[in-house]
């Protein structure tokens, strides 16, 4: 066990320089060309034949409004089982609001309004017998800003079983949650200590665990590299691809290369103006398989955006 | 190119100098005039500061000198007495202690229940909740003597008509600096970030769960240091207690929420008004006992919010 732990951690190491390396590269002024961007083949997932793929998620003209005011407009979608589906685009988009209607965290916003239909396994989410907190059970998220609890790194894995009844060996759930959220070899020795002591990237990977913890079906990340440096970032893309066996993801990224690099599937949203500008709201422009997204993309403005020349 | 060395010609020589002149010109003093100013106002602002402290140096120090030989251990332990010689604090501190024990036992419950539904429950920018807000904050501002009287009215006499007893006096001084814990609780729950409930929720927690487990422990330091700020508020409150039947010549010790009472305060304000010298020294020695005891409940608050307050 132990050796083939040792063997992931060095191959997560080699990935996150990888990574490093290609962003230093952009850095280079003989390098004037936009970074291209390589779609890992190992990654692209079976994403051809999608007829037979389970669909986790189904957005039917799904629109979001803030005290009135649009954020989203007009999304469909299908987000299928067991694969990374990123949302990219310009900042205001509308990317994290149109995530955070997925688990039902704008219910927390008194002045959010979500139309349109969202079914999940064929159930609409925002029927009237859905009880929010239900929902956020089955469909995890980890956020832009690692936000641990302040509490021991043990406490903050243990506090979605304990609020949940979960019943079993509470540490046997965290310390497989900490594995699968390849923590554990880094936070065995320290599990009674706060989780405030922990780098960013350890931070990031300890809401994942705590995430896991409560066995859910889907996990929504929203940015969840933003703010954290290359070599983390690696290793928290290395995480997505072992997770996407077991879990959906959905991912909302800033960044074209991790879009590439992690997701089977890719949306592009931009942002729309109304005549006279009052108004700014996101529309999906192109979704499709991220190979054709970032090779070959229908929509010239798709093009522009992940070639570089715009956003 | 790039060796720059003493300067060529003469010319150069001269606009070097020049220039150097200038800036060092502009490193040099400020003008007279701007540092008279700057000199006029720092003293002007370390005055008024000087003339605040003097004023409390002065009235510390003269209440040790005068209070000073009364100040033993006697004057803890014995009772009233019409004599100054045997006349002691005790009845006054036990009866403070039944006060400020009840008061806490009310505004705890109270004024973390009423900050933690404004806060988290009720629609921050609701009507309702500014209206609520402002009047929080005008109740703190609201003269004690005013609280003293509503607890005569109501808690004294009918309807609740308890009498001139130990409850009456801490109901009506958890009423009183019940807005302060309010608004020193919400202070402290608004401190803990909203990243801590989003996670908690996410995590399929209850909004009750979020509360109780995430964010009311990380707000109980700030809490605790409002309600130890609230509690001293109460110890040296006078004015409430005049109408509210505190005897200022008790001649048992308070044993009980129904027992008469004094308190600390007012056996100072009894003592004060005696015409034997030797109260007036009792009054001294008293004042100092009331003053070590909220200095210690201060900074017993400060060392809480210090110690334990979570850094985000």
């Amino acid at each position: 066990m132990s050796e083939v732990e040792a063997v992931t951690e060095e191959d997560s190491m080699s990935e996150a320089d990888a990574s490093a390396g290609e962003r230093a590269q952009s850095a280079d002024p003989s390098r004037d060309a936009p970074p291209s961007i390589a779609v890992r083949p190992a990654f692209r997932g079976d994403v051809g034949d999608l007829s037979r793929k389970e669909k986790v998620f189904e957005l039917q003209d799904i629109s979001v409004a803030y005290g009135g005011k649009p954020a989203v407009k007009d999304v469909s979608m299908e987000i299928y089982k067991k694969q990374v589906t990123a949302l990219i685009g310009p900042s205001g988009c509308g990317k994290s609001t149109l995530i955070r209607t997925m688990n039902r965290m704008n219910d927390l916003v008194p002045s959010a309004a979500v139309t349109g239909k969202l079914l999940y396994h064929g159930e609409d989410l925002y029927g009237p017998t859905v009880d929010p907190v239900q929902v956020r059970k089955l469909i995890g998220m980890v956020f832009q800003k690692p936000n641990p609890f302040p509490k021991s790194i043990y406490e903050n894995v243990a506090f979605g079983p304990k609020v949940l009844g979960r019943k079993g060996n509470l540490d046997e759930v965290v310390e497989g949650a900490l594995r699968r959220a390849a923590l554990w070899d880094e936070a065995k020795d320290r599990l009674d200590s706060n989780a405030f002591g922990m780098s960013g990237g350890q931070q990031q990977r300890l809401c994942i665990a705590r995430c896991l913890a409560v066995e859910p079906d889907v996990i929504l990340m929203d940015e969840p590299c933003s703010a954290l440096d290359p070599i983390s970032t690696g290793r928290i893309e290395d995480l997505m691809m072992e997770l996407k066996e077991d879990f959906s993801i959905v991912i909302v990224t800033h960044n074209m290369q991790q879009a590439a690099r992690v997701s089977d599937r890719t949306a592009f949203l931009m942002v729309e103006l109304d005549g006279d500008e009052q108004d700014r709201w996101g529309r999906i422009i192109e979704y499709d398989a991220t190979q054709k997204i970032f090779t070959n993309p229908t929509d010239p403005r798709t093009e522009d955006y992940v070639s570089g020349k715009v956003g | 190119m790039g060796d720059l060395g003493e300067p060529r010609t003469a010319r150069a020589s001269i606009a070097v100098a020049g220039a150097r002149g200038v800036t060092a010109a502009m490193l040099s003093d400020q003008p007279r005039k701007d540092v008279a100013r700057n000199t006029i106002f720092a003293s002007l602002l370390f005055l008024a500061v000087a003339a605040a402290l003097a004023g409390l140096g002065f009235l510390i120090g003269d209440t040790l000198i005068e209070g000073a030989p009364r100040l033993n251990i006697e004057l803890l332990t014995n009772g009233t007495s019409a004599l100054p010689q045997n006349a002691g604090l005790r009845s006054a501190i036990i009866g403070t202690v039944w006060i400020i024990s009840f008061v806490a036992l009310f505004i705890v419950p109270l004024g973390v229940g009423a900050a933690l539904f404004l806060e988290e429950y009720a629609a921050t920018d609701s009507r309702l909740a500014r209206l609520v807000e402002v009047n929080i904050q005008n109740l703190a501002a609201v003269p004690s003597i005013i609280y003293g009287l509503l607890g005569l009215a109501f808690i004294a006499r009918a309807p609740l008509n308890l009498g001139f007893v130990v409850l009456t006096a801490s109901i009506t001084l958890a009423l009183l600096v019940l807005p302060i814990v309010i608004l020193v609780a919400r202070e402290a729950l608004r401190s803990v970030p909203p990243s801590i409930r989003e996670g908690s929720l996410a995590l399929g927690a209850t909004q009750w769960q979020t509360i109780r487990r995430q964010v009311l422990p990380a707000a109980i330091p700030g809490i605790a240091t409002g309600v130890i700020l609230a509690l001293s508020r109460a110890i040296g409150e006078t004015a409430p207690l005049i109408p509210l039947g505190a005897a200022t010549f008790v001649t048992f010790d308070p044993s009980g929420p129904f027992s008469g009472y004094t308190a600390l305060p007012l056996q100072i304000f009894d003592w004060v008004k005696q015409p034997q010298p030797e109260f007036q020294v009792l009054a001294a020695a008293g004042i100092i006992v009331m003053l070590a005891l909220l200095i210690a409940m201060n900074s017993f608050a400060i060392w809480l919010r210090n110690h334990y307050e979570q850094r985000w």
